[in-house]
């Protein structure tokens, strides 16, 4: 039985390692708590210095239309928002890992959930906040975007 | 019945059967499916509030504004009550995750008391939940709706809320509230609210030091806060109908569609919370009669577990989106 119920009983890429599944399931509770005090923390006080995005949109030609694309979500996003969201990925990460159990199952288990998912979850938001810019950009230009 | 043919000629063989792809059961690898399906449903609801919140980026509702109180508590306290809701959800994610544990290892006693936990973490969320749903759907400021469907709000010179009963001067009333023995068509109508347009009007003339507060944002992502002067025009040129609280078509705290999402993914997701908590509870049932033991195995337990943890990990992204960002 234990044989088949084998766990990794590392975490953070062995950083801590555990003796015995209870223990790592614990850890991680630990783990994910803190992750949602810093966001409870940050959320009630706003420091003021992270309510910019960290660059003002490069401008000029070609390339810094293209750096602005790379880099979006330091140029386009408050900086607080950025943290939220990558905290809350980290969380989303150890859930499913540790209590769903993703570590222990086979490689191509794992990438046909986790792909499958993350590619068309990137679509739809991109295809969604691209034409939700879009009308508000329409909206707060009295209604001509592109007079031709 | 020995004529049923019982052997294919491909017993051994990689398509013989009895294999199991990505050495998972067949129910857990559905499980798997089945919540990426899921998933893609809940991403579908958010990004078309993502979609929304875009459209009127400059003007959506502060959550910190909105969802403040704490039971017993009157002061507003933003984030509080929902970090403890988070809480308790992670916390009955430990616990399932402790029962499959305990599975594993057969221990059904452990199975039963942490299946338990689980149930009652369970229940503390929904109840939270439909808690903060009623105080939403309350309110606790009021507001007028204007024409095109906007919502202004009122403030003191300091910018502190200031809720309509507190200066709306009530005059006399002539307009009743229809019912069907009295009305037209015999047809009735949904309640009045508390106080009329011109009720605030006459309130807010006579308060000097009230301010009408409009849903654009500032630089500095505060709510645009007017001169006396243009708050009395722009209420006497613009309001009409005084909004308490929130409902599916208009809502105080700003647009209509901030109050539609909230109760359209909010709501979904605490149907999956409930529905999680009734096939627990089956579970539980089958855990205490000794159905897996006999079994020899809970992989059961570790499949509703799987949509449990699936239920959590779509309340942190709910969290995220609904109340930080």
């Amino acid at each position: 039985m234990a044989e088949a119920h084998a766990h990794k009983l590392e975490i953070l890429r062995g950083l801590l390692k555990f003796k015995s599944n209870t223990q790592k399931i614990w850890a991680v509770l630990i783990l994910l708590s803190i992750v949602t005090l810093v966001e409870v923390v940050l959320g009630i006080y706003k420091p003021q210095a992270l309510t910019s995005p960290l660059f003002t949109p490069f401008e000029g030609g070609f390339l810094s239309t293209l750096a602005n694309i790379v880099l979006s979500p330091f140029v386009y996003l408050k900086t607080l928002n950025l943290i939220f969201i990558v905290l809350t990925i980290v969380k989303a990460y150890y859930i499913t890992w540790d209590f769903m159990h993703m570590r222990d199952e086979t490689k191509w288990l794992r990438r046909l959930v986790v792909w499958t998912a993350i590619f068309l979850i990137c679509y739809l938001i991109f295809i969604l906040l691209q034409e939700g810019g879009y009308i508000e950009s329409v909206y707060s230009t009295e209604f001509i975007k592109r007079d031709f | 019945m020995d004529t049923t043919a019982v052997s294919t000629g491909t017993e051994g063989s990689t398509w013989g059967g009895g294999n199991r792809p990505m050495k998972a059961s067949y129910g857990k690898l559905m499980m798997w499916f089945f919540i990426v399906s899921d998933a893609l449903t809940f991403s579908g609801f958010l990004a078309a509030y993502g979609f929304s919140r875009f459209k009127f980026i400059d003007s959506w509702p502060i959550a910190d504004e909105v969802f403040t109180h704490i039971p017993f508590y009157h002061e507003p306290a933003p984030m509080i009550y929902v970090a403890f809701m988070t809480f308790v959800l992670i916390m009955s994610s430990v616990t399932m995750v402790l029962a499959v544990d305990a599975g594993h290892r057969m221990m059904k006693n452990k199975v039963i008391l942490y299946m338990f936990l689980t149930i009652i973490g369970g229940l503390i969320f929904v109840g939270s939940q439909a808690w903060e749903w009623a105080t939403f759907i309350k309110g606790d400021y009021g507001a007028v709706q204007t024409d095109g469907g906007n919502i202004l709000q009122f403030v003191d010179t300091d910018g502190k809320r200031v809720a309509i009963a507190d200066f709306a001067i009530v005059g006399e009333r002539e307009r009743v509230q229809q019912t069907e023995q009295v009305g037209v068509w015999y047809d009735s109508e949904g309640t009045l609210p508390s106080y009329t347009v011109e009720e605030v009007i006459t309130g807010l003339e006579a308060n000097p030091n009230i301010l009408v507060r409009t849903q654009e944002l500032t630089d500095e992502g505060e709510k645009t806060v007017l001169s006396r002067e243009e708050s009395l025009t722009r209420i006497k040129n613009n309001g009409k109908l005084v909004v308490e609280g929130a409902n599916l078509r208009a809502n105080e705290y700003g647009s209509p569609l901030f109050a539609d999402f909230f109760f359209f993914i909010t709501g979904f997701h605490g149907f999956h919370v409930f529905s999680g908590v009734v096939i627990n509870i089956i579970i539980f049932f089958n855990v205490i009669i000794g159905t897996y033991e006999r079994r020899k195995n809970y992989e059961m337990v570790e499949k509703v577990g799987l949509y449990w943890h699936f239920v959590d990990l779509v309340w942190v992204f709910v969290f995220t989106f609904f109340y930080l960002v």
